[in-house]
């Protein structure tokens, strides 16, 4: 269990890996796993004027 | 290929694309060295670097390009190359290439002022469309409905900071259908294909378009791969619109997300890359 940086809502995600992207399910916010083990969370990175696919 | 092989995986971030890559990666028994761009370093020989094939999936075309460049430098084969990424993430280049290649695609004029932008879009005719060099879901992408409207995006983009948005890729306006068409290629095999329908001009998945799958016509199959021959070839993505006189092809995406197509055809778009990719590793 962790928090959303932005809202501070619980998060319990199970099967998330390192730098995985997904939004809180409070105020969503995007956000990136940090860490698996132990979970943590942060912002997700913002997107570039480069990005694309 | 055996379980001694090492996967590198280039990315930015973990989307559900990324994910299933690695499932099927650990579906086959293969080793994955996860290179994270903002995190991994280049030195000028190879030191320490473990993967015998890479597969890009960064979402930063600067990046990209630097980072292929060094993985073909260590002499690891990479999907797709760095020639390929260069040229397909530079609009104006991958239009040369579809050109010379005989591609259809729509009419397009590249300006390298304001000045010389609103004689390309005069030439172009009204309604045009303006597209940055460089960048993809459709971001500052303007449809321009007359002369009035052209000298106000012009002066708006000319003023962004950077020096992309001073060059200017006119492209015509195409009337066609509320909907686009994308074909994904695989090497020698077009994988999966969808239209993606909106009643907005720009048909970007990612802009919230509703896809549904296709079955692509014996036209669209050789136009789809005639693009991704022009280009060098790989994993693809290809975009078509049809235009009043048939099929024209106006990008073709190197790096693609597929999270919608797989959705649309219940293709395993993310195996078929993968099993691609293990294919360059050096025998």
């Amino acid at each position: 269990m962790t928090q959303c940086p932005e809202c501070e809502a619980n998060l319990q995600l199970n099967d998330m890996i390192a730098g995985e992207i997904f939004s809180c399910t409070d105020c969503g916010v995007e956000l990136e796993v940090s860490s698996a083990q132990p979970f943590a969370v942060a912002i997700a990175p913002k997107e570039q004027e480069d990005w694309g696919e | 290929m055996n379980s001694d092989t090492t996967l590198g995986l280039f990315y930015t971030i973990i989307r559900p694309e990324e994910k299933w890559i690695l499932e099927a990666a650990a579906a086959r028994g293969l080793q994955v060295e996860r290179l994270a761009d903002d995190e991994i370093t280049f030195p000028l020989e190879r030191n320490g670097f473990k993967s015998d094939v890479v597969l890009n999936r960064s979402v930063s075309h600067t990046r990209s390009l630097y980072a292929l460049r060094f993985f073909e430098h260590y002499g690891v084969p990479t999907v797709n190359p760095y020639d390929v990424v260069s040229l397909c993430g530079d609009k104006i280049l991958a239009s040369l290439a579809l050109q010379k290649a005989g591609v259809p695609t729509p009419r397009t004029i590249v300006a390298l002022t304001p000045e010389a932008a609103l004689r390309a879009l005069d030439e172009v005719g009204y309604p045009a469309v303006l597209k940055p060099p460089i960048g993809s879901w459709g971001r500052l992408m303007a449809k321009v409905d007359d002369r009035e409207e052209a000298e106000q995006i012009i002066e708006h983009k000319a003023a962004l900071a950077s020096p992309m948005h001073s060059v200017f890729y006119v492209q015509e306006f195409v009337p066609k259908p509320e909907r686009d068409l994308r074909a994904l290629v695989v090497g020698d095999e077009v994988v999966a294909a969808m239209y993606r329908q909106s009643s907005d001009w720009r048909t970007n998945a990612a802009r919230g378009a509703e896809t549904v799958a296709l079955h692509p016509t014996p036209e669209m199959e050789e136009l789809v791969h005639q693009a991704a021959r022009a280009v060098g070839g790989g994993v693809l993505a290809v975009d078509l619109m049809e235009a009043p006189d048939g099929l024209v092809v106006h990008e073709v995406n190197p790096t693609p997300e597929f999270k919608a197509l797989t959705a649309a055809t219940g293709v395993e778009i993310a195996a078929k890359i993968l099993d691609f990719t293990l294919e360059k590793v050096a025998r």
